[in-house]
C-alpha cells in the first residue's frame, strides 16, 4: 500500500472519526448542561452556575468528578457482565452516529475531500434499527449482574419496553424509505430535496409515531419508567457508580442525540434549508447569518436583563437589534458574507438547529408530563402505535400506488 | 422446572417516594402486588410518654412535632384539648386568627401533598410549582411567629400575641394570587391524560371499607363519605363561616386529588370570610400561670389535613397530665393502604401512598 492510499483510507478518515466523535460527544455533553438549564427555566429555579460563567464548565466538572469517584462493584455481582454492561450500552449509540450526514457537500481540507459523514451505508435506516437493538443487551446484562432486585425490574421493564416500541419505529421509518425509494440516509435527505418538501408533511402520522416511539426507546419522559426513580430507585443502573455510570449516561444522551439526528434527517429534510426549492427563500440558506445576531444579542439583553432586573426590555432590544444586523449580513448581504454561500455551513447549521428543534421537545416533555404505567406503556405501544404507524404504511402505499409510484 | 416465585421487595425506609422512614414489604408477583405490609416506628420518639412529664404549656412545642407539615392543626387540637378541660373558651378574635392559621396551614399542606404526588408520578415541574405558592405560606407564617416548619404559633386560652401589623393585607396579597396558581396547576394536571390515567380507578377504598378502617380526612371523603371535624363537631370559629365539603365518588385516587384541590379553594372561602369578619379585642382569656386542670379526661377532635386529629388528655391532680393519646390520621388512614394496594402494579403503590398523604412524624409519634 503506497502512502497516499494509506492517508487517504486509514489517517484521514481516523482523523475525520477522531474529529466527528469529539464534537459529537462534547455536544452529548453540553446537551445535559442545555437540557438542565432549559429545565431549570421552566421550573422557576435556578440551574448549575457555579462552576464557570453560569456553569459553562458544568459538565467538564461533571465528567472529571465522575471519573475520579470510587467505582464500586457490590458484592454478589457478576464482574466480568457487570464491567461489560455499559460498554455494550455506549458502544452501539456512539457506533449509530457513523451514518449520520451532517451536511450536504464535502469539504475539502488540505487537498483531502472529507465526506460530511462516516459512512454512507444504502441500508443505514436497517443499520441503525439493528445497532439500537443492541444496546437492550447492555441494559438487561447490567440489571442482572448488578445482582439486585431494584436493578433487575428496572432492567426487565427497560428490555420490554426497548423491544416493544422498536417495532413502531421501525414501521414509522418504512414510510420515509418508501418515499425516498432507498435506506441511505443521504439518499433520502435528496428525495426530500427532489420532493420540494419535508417529509414531515407526507408522513405526519409517522413522525408522530416516531416521535412517541423515540421518547420510549431512549427512556424519557413520560416513558422515563426503567429509571423511575419514585418506584424503583434508579432502575438498572441502581448498583452503577463512578465511570460505568457515566458511560450508562452518556448512551442516554447519545442514544437521544442519534434518533433526533434521524428524526431530523428522516422528517426534516437534513441539511435542507427550510423550503427547499423555493427560490424566493434562498437567503434561508444563509439562515446562520440572520439566526446567530438575532439570537446572540437576544441573549445577551437577556443576560443584563438578569442582571439589572429590568423585565424582558433588553432581550427585545438586543433581538430587534440583532435582527437588523443579520438582516443586513444575511438578505441585504452587506459585508459580502451571504454571497459566499459556504453550504457545508449553511447545511451544518440546519441540521443542527433542526436537532435542537427535537432536543427541546424533549426537554419540554419532561417538563410537563408524568410517567405512564407499565402496562399503559404496553398499551399505547402495542395497541395504538402499531397499528397507526402500520396504517401509515399501507395509506402510504396505497397513495404511492395512485400517483404512480411517485409521493 | 420452571415455575415462578414471589418476590419480595423492600420500599423504604430509605427510598425516594415513601415520604420519610415508611417502610413497606412488598410481595411481588412480577410487578403485580400480592401484598404489602407496612412497616411503620422508625420515627417514634415516644412523644406520649414524654408528655407525662411536661407541663400542659410545653406539650405544645411537642405536638408541633407530630405532624410537622401541618403543625398548626396540632397546636390547635392541643390548645382546643386543654382548654376544654379548664372550661375556658378563647376570645372571638382569637378564634378567627387559628381559622386563619389552620386554613393557610391546611393550603400548605396540601400544597407539599400536591407536589409530591405529583413528583412521585414522574410530574417534576409541578413540584416546584407547588413549593412556590407553600414558600410564600411559610413566609407569612415566619412574620406571625418566627417559625417556618415548627410554630408553637398558640397558647391555651388564645394566642400568643396577635397578628403583626400589616399581615391581613399580606394573607389578602397571597389569596388574590392563589386562584390563578391553582388554575396552573389543574392546566398540569387535572386534564393530563397521562395523570389521570396513572390515578382513575387506582387504589379505590369503598365508603364501607373507609368507614370500618376508620379512614378520615380527603381519602373518606373521596369515597363518598361527608364527614368533616369543621361541619360534623364545630370547633374555633368554623360554626360561624360558610364552606362546603367536597365529596368524591369513587375513592379512587383522582377524587382524593380532586377532593384535596377542591379543599384548597373551600379554605380559600373561609380565609376571606375569617378575615372580612376579624372581631376586635384580646386574644388571649385568662388563663391562670401555672394550668393545672381538674381532675377529668377530655378527647377534643379537630380536623387536620390529613384527617380526624384526636387528642385524649386525662388530667389528675397537678400540671401535668396522667396520660396523653393523640389519634392520628397517618396511622389510621395507612392502614388502608394493603387494602388499596393488593391487585395492582408496582408503580401504583407510589401512586396510592401519595394520595392518602401521611407524614411518618405523626404516624410513629
Amino acid at each position: 500500500m503506497d502512502s497516499q492510499t494509506l492517508m487517504r483510507d486509514v489517517v484521514v478518515p481516523a482523523i475525520q472519526i477522531a474529529v466527528f466523535l469529539g464534537v459529537v460527544l462534547g455536544f452529548v455533553a453540553y446537551m445535559q448542561l442545555i437540557e438542565r438549564k432549559l429545565l431549570a427555566f421552566m421550573q422557576l429555579r435556578l440551574s448549575p452556575r457555579r462552576v464557570g460563567w453560569h456553569g459553562i464548565l458544568q459538565p467538564i466538572a461533571d465528567t472529571v468528578k465522575l471519573i475520579i469517584k470510587e467505582d464500586t462493584i457490590p458484592a454478589g455481582a457478576d464482574r466480568f457482565l457487570f464491567t461489560l454492561a455499559p460498554i455494550l450500552t455506549v458502544a452501539p449509540a456512539i457506533l449509530g452516529l457513523a451514518v449520520i450526514p451532517v451536511a450536504g457537500a464535502p469539504i475539502t481540507v488540505l487537498g483531502w475531500e472529507i465526506k460530511p459523514y462516516i459512512a454512507d451505508l444504502n441500508i443505514a435506516v436497517v443499520f441503525l434499527l439493528a445497532i439500537g437493538s443492541l444496546g437492550i443487551y447492555g441494559i438487561i446484562l447490567g440489571g442482572w449482574a448488578s445482582n439486585s432486585k431494584y436493578s433487575l425490574l428496572g432492567a426487565l421493564r427497560s428490555s420490554a419496553q426497548m423491544v416493544s416500541y422498536e417495532v413502531p419505529l421501525g414501521f414509522a421509518l418504512i414510510g420515509v424509505m418508501m418515499l425516498a425509494g432507498s435506506a441511505s440516509l443521504v439518499k433520502i435527505v435528496e428525495a426530500q430535496k427532489a420532493a420540494g418538501w419535508w417529509f414531515v408533511f407526507p408522513q405526519v402520522l409517522g413522525f408522530f409515531c416516531y416521535f412517541v416511539s423515540a421518547l420510549a426507546e431512549t427512556n424519557r419522559i413520560p416513558f422515563d419508567l426503567p429509571e423511575a426513580e419514585a418506584e424503583l430507585v434508579a432502575g438498572f443502573h441502581t448498583e452503577y457508580s463512578g465511570m460505568k455510570f457515566a458511560l450508562f449516561f452518556m448512551a442516554e444522551y447519545t442514544n437521544m442525540f442519534l434518533v433526533s439526528c434521524l428524526a431530523t434527517v428522516a422528517f426534516l429534510g437534513g441539511w435542507l434549508r427550510p423550503f427547499p426549492n423555493l427560490e424566493a427563500f434562498a437567503w434561508l440558506e444563509n439562515g446562520w447569518l440572520l439566526v446567530v445576531p438575532v439570537v446572540g444579542a437576544g441573549f445577551a439583553g437577556w443576560l443584563l436583563d438578569q442582571r439589572f432586573g429590568s423585565g424582558l426590555r433588553c432581550m427585545f432590544i438586543g433581538g430587534v437589534l440583532g435582527g437588523l444586523v443579520g438582516f443586513a449580513l444575511g438578505v441585504a448581504d452587506v459585508g459580502g458574507l451571504a454571497s459566499m454561500a459556504i453550504p457545508q455551513l449553511s447545511g451544518a447549521f440546519w441540521f443542527s438547529m433542526k436537532v435542537m428543534l427535537i432536543f427541546f421537545l424533549y426537554i419540554w416533555f419532561r417538563g410537563t408530563y408524568p410517567r405512564y404505567r407499565y402496562d399503559q406503556l404496553m398499551n399505547l405501544g402495542w395497541k395504538w402505535l402499531l397499528p397507526l404507524s402500520i396504517a401509515n404504511v399501507i395509506v402510504t402505499a396505497v397513495v404511492m400506488l395512485l400517483r404512480g409510484g411517485t409521493a | 422446572m420452571f415455575r415462578t416465585e414471589e418476590m419480595e421487595i423492600n420500599m423504604g425506609p430509605q427510598h425516594p417516594s415513601t415520604h420519610g422512614v415508611l417502610r413497606l414489604v412488598l410481595q411481588l408477583d412480577g410487578e403485580e402486588i400480592k401484598g404489602v405490609r407496612p412497616v411503620i416506628g422508625y420515627l417514634h420518639r415516644g412523644v406520649e410518654k414524654l408528655c407525662e412529664h411536661r407541663t400542659y404549656p410545653m406539650i405544645e412545642p411537642l405536638t408541633d412535632r407530630l405532624d410537622y407539615v401541618a403543625a398548626v392543626s396540632e397546636n390547635l387540637g392541643w390548645c382546643g384539648a386543654v382548654e376544654a378541660l379548664l372550661g375556658v373558651t378563647p376570645p372571638p378574635r382569637a378564634q378567627y386568627v387559628r381559622v386563619v392559621l389552620a386554613e393557610l396551614q391546611r393550603i400548605a399542606s396540601h400544597l407539599l401533598w400536591l407536589g409530591t404526588h405529583a413528583l412521585d408520578l414522574g410530574a417534576m415541574t409541578m413540584f416546584f410549582y407547588a413549593f412556590r405558592e407553600r414558600e410564600m405560606i411559610l413566609d407569612l407564617f415566619e412574620s406571625f411567629c418566627g417559625a417556618r416548619l415548627t410554630y408553637n404559633s398558640m397558647r391555651i386560652g388564645g394566642l400568643y400575641e396577635d397578628m403583626p401589623r400589616g399581615w391581613i393585607d399580606r394573607v389578602r396579597h397571597f389569596l388574590k394570587i392563589f386562584p390563578g396558581r391553582m388554575r396552573e396547576y389543574e392546566d398540569l394536571l387535572t386534564v393530563n391524560r397521562i395523570f389521570v390515567g396513572r390515578t382513575r380507578g387506582v387504589g379505590v377504598l369503598s365508603a364501607a371499607d373507609a368507614v370500618a378502617w376508620g379512614v378520615t380526612g380527603p381519602p373518606l371523603r373521596a369515597s363518598g363519605v361527608n364527614y368533616d371535624v369543621r361541619k360534623a363537631i364545630p370547633y374555633a370559629a368554623y360554626a360561624d363561616l360558610e364552606f362546603d365539603v367536597p365529596v368524591g365518588e369513587h375513592g379512587d385516587t383522582y377524587d382524593r386529588y380532586l377532593v384535596r384541590m377542591e379543599e384548597m379553594r373551600q379554605s380559600l372561602r373561609i380565609l376571606h370570610q375569617a378575615l372580612d369578619r376579624m372581631p376586635d379585642g384580646e386574644v388571649r382569656a385568662k388563663v391562670s400561670k401555672f394550668i393545672k386542670p381538674p381532675a377529668g379526661e377530655v378527647y377534643h377532635v379537630v380536623e387536620s389535613p390529613r384527617g380526624e386529629q384526636g387528642f385524649y388528655v386525662v388530667a389528675q391532680s397537678g400540671e401535668m397530665p396522667y396520660r396523653v393519646r393523640f389519634r392520628s390520621p397517618s396511622f389510621v388512614n395507612l392502614q388502608a393502604l394493603p387494602l388499596m394496594c393488593r391487585g395492582r402494579l408496582v408503580a401504583d403503590v407510589t401512586a396510592i401512598i401519595g394520595s392518602i398523604d401521611i407524614v411518618l412524624g405523626d404516624c410513629d409519634r
